[in-house]
């Protein structure tokens, strides 16, 4: 049993110059079989195997991640949570994630800063706002939290937005849910890894899967840059990557690669309240704890497994945030990064059993994987852990593309270069 | 940032340019629905080259498959298509 993090081990720990903290998490050498091997460790990966252990009762799991953990996507987004989706598939399932968003840094005792501060998606026209009233209502006849503000209600959460009507991009209005908000995403991943690995889940860092192990038409296991290491069933969770590993198994997914970016500027006193979104443009920006204001835009809109990104599409999403948002042209840019997000055809996540025995997909999370993570893990776990989906996931198969049954909130159709 | 080689024009920024999809996910109108819905809805999505259909939206307009490197970007060929690539 680790070391709870309390005030009261602090101050135990204080006597004996804080000599008794153990690291997070062990970092086990791979055993030759286990009974679900999850591939990824990423914060779905993670949430995934603490789910299965906590839940399910099935504690003999790998989780293995070629690089280390929390350095993927989970350390790349821009650490939004909201559930704010018209299509009842999806806000339903977002919700349920909201929930355990919630009370996630008591379940998993480790604060995850969870910040639920409020998100808004601004409304620039009479098309926007009926469109928002839309989504607000579809979310409400689910029970979901929305509200529609009118500019004079924006102005007092956000005084800073440039509300004149001789602005260029006008606000007519928003859609806020007050229960979504932001999280610091390494301690997402580090928490989770930290509790899986207390129910005996192996994190194996360094373990790039090169293969699958199969005998006839159900994979076995996986060939690793450690060795061969067999499953009772086979996760594949690897975000940006899911085609490519996928692609090793011989599959090939309704998914293009692309590349994402997103940047933050120096610290500065709080000045952006809540997370202020645009889709009709297409910017996001919230201030974190630290004061840098995080700031995202459209993806490059081509296949890249590069994870480094165009300068023109960033300068593209800063410039929208400096015309709705004037003062953030005064602040200097301090780092920006990229990662391969996984552009899925109809916009939204694929969670389910694949077409191979013993193999299953949790890919497709486009641009909005952080927020899922734990209703990814929650339902991935249970499809790992029975074989079916959970009601959750059951809208989100494979089978979906080929049947007609996607699920395309923004009515694209398939081709994820123009979402 | 990188250029491409427009097939008519010469070298121009990428900027130029609009990515469409890959050749293999073109629709064949003689095949059956299960060939249809396989090209528009499946990727081979590689860690390595593909064909990518390109257009020069923002000059000539003109169609063009690139082979590109997902991981490099670097682009190994290009080619024109349509009425233009006619002799």
């Amino acid at each position: 049993m680790k070391t709870p993090y309390s005030a009261f081990s602090l101050l135990r720990g204080a006597l004996n110059g804080q000599k008794h903290w153990e690291p997070a998490w062990r970092d086990p050498e791979p055993k030759a079989s286990y009974d679900v091997i999850i591939i990824g460790g990423g914060g779905h990966g993670l949430a995934t195997a603490y789910y299965l252990a906590k839940v399910h009762g099935i504690r003999n799991v790998a989780v293995l991640e070629k690089g280390w953990i929390g350095g993927g996507n989970v350390g790349r987004n821009t650490t939004l949570v909201r559930s704010n989706y018209r299509l009842p598939q999806l806000h339903n399932f977002f919700e349920f994630g909201l929930k355990l968003w919630h009370g996630l840094s008591d379940d998993l005792n480790y604060n995850v800063m969870f910040s639920p501060r409020g998100a808004m998606f601004l409304g620039h026209n009479d098309g926007d706002m009926i469109k928002l009233a839309e989504r607000g209502d579809a979310m409400r006849c689910d029970g979901i939290d929305a509200e529609l503000l009118t500019p004079k209600q924006i102005a007092k959460i956000e005084p800073l937005l440039d509300l004149s009507r001789t602005a260029r991009f006008p606000i007519d209005g928003a859609l806020i849910q007050w229960r979504a908000g932001t999280a610091r995403h390494d301690a997402v991943a580090w928490g989770y890894a930290r509790a899986a690995d207390a129910l005996g889940v192996d994190i194996i860092q360094k373990c790039e899967v090169t293969g699958f192990v199969k005998d006839g038409n159900r994979i076995i296991g996986v060939e690793t840059s450690r060795g061969r290491i067999l499953a009772g069933r086979t996760g594949i969770c690897v975000a940006g990557h899911s085609g490519h590993v996928a692609g090793l198994a011989g599959l090939r997914l309704p998914i293009e690669s692309q590349t994402l970016q997103a940047l933050v500027t120096e610290g500065v006193k709080p000045m952006v309240q809540s997370v202020v979104m645009s889709q009709s443009l297409h910017f996001y920006i919230s201030q974190s704890d630290k004061g840098g204001i995080v700031m995202g835009g459209d993806p490059d809109n081509w296949p890249s497994y590069a994870r480094r990104g165009q300068p023109t599409i960033k300068e593209h999403a800063i410039a929208q945030a400096v015309t709705c948002m004037p003062a953030l042209s005064r602040l200097r840019m301090l780092r920006t990064w990229s990662g391969v997000t996984d552009m899925s055809f109809d916009g939204s996540p694929i969670i389910g059993p694949s077409p191979i025995d013993g193999l299953y997909l949790n890919a497709g999370w486009c641009y909005g994987g952080f927020k899922a993570t734990p209703a990814s893990g929650w339902t991935y776990a249970h499809t790992l852990a029975t074989g079916k989906p959970h009601a959750l996931n059951a809208p989100f198969s494979l089978e979906r593309f080929m049947t007609g049954a996607t699920i395309d909130e923004t009515s694209v159709g398939p081709f994820p270069n123009h979402r | 940032m990188y250029q491409i080689t427009c097939p008519h024009c010469g070298p121009r920024a990428q900027t130029e340019f609009t990515y469409e999809r890959t050749t293999d996910s073109v629709v064949d109108p003689a095949g059956d629905a299960q060939t249809a819905m396989q090209a528009l809805y499946t990727r081979a999505n590689p860690m390595g080259l593909d064909d990518e259909i390109w257009r020069h939206t923002y000059g000539c307009r003109a169609w063009m498959v690139l082979t590109r490197h997902r991981v490099s970007h670097e682009i190994h060929a290009v080619k024109a298509i349509g009425p233009e690539a006619l002799p």
